[in-house]
């Protein structure tokens, strides 16, 4: 590789030819402020449209003031990225931007995460000198989302996740000059949009502009109504991301103090998410080995690859994207869903509870499951399976609002049944996590011999499209697994053109899994909070005792106290359920 | 008979004065004797429709549809010339019959519109008559792409769109990118308010461009060109679709165009008019349907643009001085100009001047003697004050200028910029608070809001402005637009607002006792700012006619009959109706 050789603020540098004069400073401690420059690094995300300038540097010989994100190195560069000029325009350049967003910082949900106002803090702005009229735009509630774009930026994060990275094409510039502005096309409302409630626009959007649909209030309403038998639930990538809520490192697990502190919040009983993903890889793994030998014996109208549908940004992109692919997913609901009537069928129907009286609430790392859980076939006459559903940051907040202190909370146990799980589906947090619990699921029920060494390494990593072969002894399955949904819509492109070469494939919305998801903490384009909450998935299933879902004494009991066998009757009505072409339909008039 | 078919003639019915006379000649039984023509633009706009007789080269000015009948009778049948539609030079009161004679024609050399006033442009045997497509065949058949570009490089030419980048080094950096396919591009976006000159080449000599192109695609390696023209140019359009219809049916455009082998074809897209997409990257985002807005340099067009092919992109002036450079030599285009600014340029020149219009004048000529040899000086015989040379973009110029030779870089130099040859003239009636306020109006209006200086500080900056000509700013205001100016100018992302404070910085440089005296004095010299003005009646010229009070719309003038009346200055709207109204000169304005 060819190096150059520059000089930053006075000291020597030599990098790689094509990098960026901020990836330089870096090298050697300096640290350029950035707004709109994002980055998830090892995962091929990057924004970098270099329109916020405030990283501008005074280039030696150069006439006006270069962008540190975009700019490349060149052979004997003198970069000064703190003289006078720059840090005046920095600053005024900054102001700008404050004199045309709302100073609402004490009640901003971003308050305290906001990145604008940490640049407010660093650069020491005291006062807004250049004011003048501020822009104002509807506030658009969605389901999950919800848009106040008063607060944008313009740093177009949100539109490079929404299009480049998830190809949803949902939001993007509309207008121009001071009325320039991120959103639906004709500034419809986002429910309009083929949105898919991912929710990763709100996990970059460094301001408060794009946030989640809060319903805390709803859940400490329930919590303190005497009549109802509060329930939750917790999904997987929640216990290796609240943590860092509190202060502590990122890959910090934290299961048992979230079970004490759920505790003490109130809820009656204190689930997991988990034994509905048991569940789920009952269900889904059952269809998979039914597709899979109804193929092998000639059945030509079986449709292979089978997708997993657990989740529902991926689902939500699939009904609006390929329709006519409705037929190709496996039916399963998703583990949010499946627990909804366990508990409340099974579970409350045991302690003689009426369904309207128990209120289910889920703790999730995802926006999507919010939209998910308020989904018309997933209620019973009118009462919903899954009540609310919280983020991870949502429960963060929740927490210190009832003065918990988190950190010396002991670890507690998940209430049983429905708290009983095993590592296979600790693993549905990250990418490969459900295909790979399948495979040990699925191996042992087709084969009838016992899986010896259940980690599939070959399903596991962060790179966008992964294939693996695993032995089936002596049947070979093809697996595909994409996270982000513009990988995932190239492996559907191949399922529609009938080229696709795999039996199963695994889909996750977000980049990284239900880990990276859009309801967990802001991880501000640090990649390795990403990797560090993986690893911490991965102690989590190696610590467990059980790590196949076939195995686990709570789901072998359900089956045999109530919904008698996968793909049975019972299943086929509370844990399947059936999708909607939703190509047609956005964009219409109001 | 040449009838102007130019966009300013053409509004002055120059359509049915053609009629006029197609009619006339047939029904005289002349159709095999007279013909008449229409042309582009001749440029003397101010005295059009112009109708030119051939082949004494008589020229008539302010004709006018009821004229046809004398001009045939008295010129073409008799042989006399209609004296009243000549031009008559306003100092010697002499009428002048052929152009080369008329102060507005003496001082032009008309390269890029050699053919525009002279061939019809809807007729590819006129251009071909004007030794049209020889330079295409020399280049085809004599000169390899070096020696072509070789000569371009001699001859000194630079991008007419304003940047003045060196043309034929352009051209080598495009034909040195090894790929696939190229394109070359014409960018026909004009958008500074006031200039048209490109319209007028398109619509008086579309082949010139065409021949122009294809060159560029022979030296460069592409065989695809582009014209990107913004849509509110019809005229041009029809013209353009015509003339490659005629180019294609010639064999001068398409497949082995003149039997060499040589391929390149052509084709049109339309821009929305927006003024950003002037800038090449937004041009060509623009073209491929994306949102019109600039992106980092680079890449520069000439590595990836559009589609992502090597792109090379030159404005419809710069082209059409090509054919010319080709056939006359680099030489004798080098003859003309300064010694870094070769050839001509062309201007459109407006506001208070005597001779409105399109001139081409040699490089290195003196804004004195555009203003007051060509231009015919300044209208009512008021005091020049400034000129604004580059469209909003450019600065001011004063009295202390008139006499530096126009070229690229003395205009840099003198705090403004060439431009694409917008010329603006002021008198003493102009507030140049307010002239800078019109421009940034404009500015603030093409901002593409993708960075922050430009989106923001631009309005701010007007904000500021309008405060000024309000009469509310204190003197701490002038030092914020001053230094807002910098940091818009040193850390916008394009061209757009990295010269969009121009005319406020050059205004503050030269006019800055009128931002004084606005600020303080609460005064606007000119009388243009209508906050800081009061109609004001004086009592001993009243007689109390009542015809101002009558007049006033507001009802804001009282008095009785016979009695001197006052203006309530809290009502009065400072329209001027009553000033308009009284015979008596009793209404003055302080």
């Amino acid at each position: 590789m060819e190096m150059v050789k520059l000089t930053i603020d006075g000291k020597p540098v030599e990098v790689e030819k094509d990098t960026t004069i901020l990836k330089a400073a870096k090298t050697i401690g300096i640290d350029i402020p950035t707004l709109c420059y994002f980055q998830l690094k090892d995962m091929n995300i990057e924004n970098r449209p270099g329109g916020c300038r405030i990283c501008v540097v005074e280039v030696a010989g150069r006439r006006n003031l270069a962008p540190a994100c975009s700019t490349n190195v060149a052979k004997d560069m003198v970069v000064n990225t703190h003289s006078i000029r720059v840090l005046n325009a920095r600053r005024t350049v900054l102001e700008l931007i404050l004199s045309d967003h709302p100073a609402e910082c004490l009640t901003c949900a971003k308050s305290g995460c906001c990145e604008l106002q940490t640049m407010a803090q660093q650069l020491g702005v005291r006062e807004i000198p250049y004011q003048g009229e501020q822009s104002t735009y509807r506030k658009d509630t969605s389901p999950a989302i919800i848009r106040d774009v008063d607060k944008c930026i313009m740093c177009r994060r949100c539109e490079m996740m929404c299009n480049e990275v998830q190809t949803v094409g949902a939001l993007s510039a509309v207008n121009r000059g001071f009325m320039a502005v991120v959103a639906p096309a004709f500034e419809m409302n986002l429910e309009k949009s083929p949105c898919t409630y991912c929710g990763q626009c709100v996990s970059v959007c460094p301001t408060g502009a794009l946030t989640e649909v809060d319903h805390s209030r709803n859940v400490i309403n329930s919590l303190a109504d005497p009549t109802k038998t509060v329930v939750v639930q917790t999904a997987p990538a929640v216990r290796a991301a609240l943590g860092e809520e509190f202060g502590l490192a990122p890959g910090t697990l934290v299961t048992g103090k979230m079970v004490a502190a759920l505790r003490r919040l109130g809820f009656n009983y204190v689930f997991d998410t988990d034994f509905a993903a048991d569940l789920t890889i009952m269900e889904e793994g059952s269809e998979l080995l039914d597709r899979l030998t109804r193929y092998l014996k000639g059945d030509k109208d079986v449709k292979l690859p089978i997708l997993t549908s657990c989740c529902p940004g991926w689902v939500n992109f699939f009904e609006h994207n390929f329709p006519d692919l409705m037929d190709v997913p496996s039916t399963a609901k998703s583990p949010q869903q499946m627990f909804g009537p366990i508990a409340k069928e099974y579970f409350g129907k045991k302690l003689g509870i009426d369904r309207k009286n128990m209120i289910v609430v889920s703790i999730m790392p995802c926006l999507a499951k919010k939209y998910e859980c308020q989904r018309d076939e997933f209620k019973v006459d009118g009462d919903p399976d899954v009540n609310y559903s919280l983020s991870t940051r949502e429960l963060a907040h929740l927490i210190k609002s009832a003065n918990i202190d988190f950190n010396s909370l002991p670890d507690e146990d998940f209430d049983n049944p429905l708290g009983a799980s095993t590592g296979a589906a600790v693993i549905f947090a990250n990418t490969g996590g459900v295909i790979e619990a399948a495979c040990r699921t699925a191996y042992e029920l087709y084969t009838g011999k016992k899986l010896e060494h259940v980690e599939f390494k070959e399903l596991r990593g962060l790179e966008n499209i992964r294939h693996a072969t695993i032995d089936f002894d002596g049947l070979p399955i093809n697996i595909g697994i994409a996270h982000g949904l513009g990988n995932a819509r190239k492996l559907l492109e191949d399922v529609q053109a009938g080229k696709s070469q795999f039996h199963a494939i695994e889909i996750m919305a977000c980049p990284g899994g239900c880990i990276g998801g859009g309801g967990q903490p802001f991880h501000h384009g640090d990649s390795e909070i990403i990797k560090q909450r993986a690893a911490a998935i991965y102690r989590e299933d190696e610590g467990k005792p059980i790590r196949k879902s076939h195995e686990n004494p709570f789901i072998i009991e359900l089956y045999k106290e109530f919904l008698g066998k996968p793909l049975g009757e019972k299943s086929h009505h509370l844990l399947h359920t059936h999708y909607f072409d939703k190509s047609q339909g956005t964009f219409v008039e109001e | 008979m040449l009838v102007c078919g130019g966009t300013g003639c053409h509004a002055s019915k120059s359509d049915d004065i053609l009629r006029n006379f197609q009619d006339l000649i047939r029904s005289k039984g002349l159709e095999t004797e007279v013909q008449v023509i229409k042309t582009g633009c001749f440029g003397f706009c101010e005295k059009g429709p112009i109708v030119k007789m051939m082949p004494d080269n008589t020229f008539y000015t302010q004709v006018k549809p009821e004229d046809c009948a004398e001009i045939l009778e008295e010129h073409v049948i008799k042989g006399r010339r209609v004296n009243r539609l000549l031009y008559q030079d306003p100092e010697t009161k002499e009428y002048k019959s052929d152009s080369k004679h008329m102060g507005f024609y003496k001082k032009q050399i008309r390269i890029a519109l050699r053919n525009c006033g002279f061939i019809n442009p809807e007729n590819i045997d006129e251009y071909i008559a004007r030794d049209g497509y020889q330079a295409l065949g020399k280049v085809l058949t004599e000169l390899t792409p070096e020696a072509t570009i070789e000569i371009l490089k001699k001859s000194g030419l630079r991008g007419r769109g304003g940047g003045g980048f060196p043309t034929g080094l352009k051209w080598e950096i495009t034909r040195a990118v090894k790929a696939d396919q190229k394109y070359v591009v014409c960018n026909a976006d004009e958008g500074d308010p006031g200039a048209f000159m490109d319209r007028s080449v398109l619509e008086g000599d579309p082949h010139t461009v065409l021949e122009a192109m294809a060159i560029n695609g022979y030296c460069t390696g592409a065989d695809k060109g582009v014209i990107y023209i913004r849509a509110e140019y019809p005229l041009a359009v029809e013209r353009l679709k015509i003339a490659m219809k005629q180019a294609r049916e010639y064999g001068l455009l398409g497949n082995d165009i003149l039997g060499t082998g040589f391929n390149f074809d052509i084709e049109i897209r339309y821009g929305a008019g927006a003024f950003v997409c002037g800038e090449e990257t937004a041009l060509i985002h623009s073209m491929e349907g994306l949102r019109g807005e600039p992106t980092v340099k680079p890449p520069f067009p000439s590595e990836s643009g559009f589609l992502g092919k090597p792109t090379n992109v030159n404005n419809v002036e710069t082209y059409a001085n090509i054919p010319a450079i080709i056939l006359k030599g680099a030489d004798w285009f080098a003859s003309i100009g300064t010694a870094k600014s070769k050839g001509t340029k062309v201007f459109a020149l407006a506001g208070k001047i005597n001779n409105v219009g399109l001139i081409e004048v040699p490089m290195g000529i003196t804004l004195r003697e555009v203003i007051f040899e060509i231009g015919g000086g300044i209208k009512n015989d008021r005091k020049f004050k400034a000129v604004q040379t580059g469209g909003p973009s450019g600065g001011m110029l004063t009295e202390k200028d008139l006499d530096t030779p126009i070229d690229y870089d003395n205009l840099i130099a003198a705090g403004s910029m060439m431009g694409s040859g917008g010329m603006i003239v002021m008198d003493e009636d102009d507030c140049m608070v307010g002239m800078a306020k019109f421009y940034l109006e404009f500015t603030v209006e093409e901002s593409c809001g993708k960075c922050s200086p430009c989106r923001i500080g631009n309005k701010r900056l007007f904000e500021l402005l309008e405060k000024v000509t309000q009469g509310h700013a204190v003197m701490d205001d002038l030092d914020k637009l001053r230094n807002l100016s910098y940091v818009i100018k040193d850390t916008s992302l394009c061209g757009l607002g990295q010269t969009s404070p121009n005319p406020v910085l050059s205004s503050m440089d030269n006019f800055y006792h009128e931002y004084l005296e606005h600020v303080r004095d609460k005064k606007c010299r000119a009388g243009n700012c209508k906050s800081l003005m009061q109609y004001i009646i004086n009592a001993e010229n009243c007689i109390g006619c009542t015809l101002c009070a009558r007049n006033c719309p507001v009802d804001a003038i009282a008095g009785e009959r016979k009695q001197a009346h006052v203006i309530d200055q809290d009502k009065c709207i400072k329209c001027g109706a009553c000033m308009e109204k009284c015979k008596f000169n009793a209404i003055f304005i302080k």
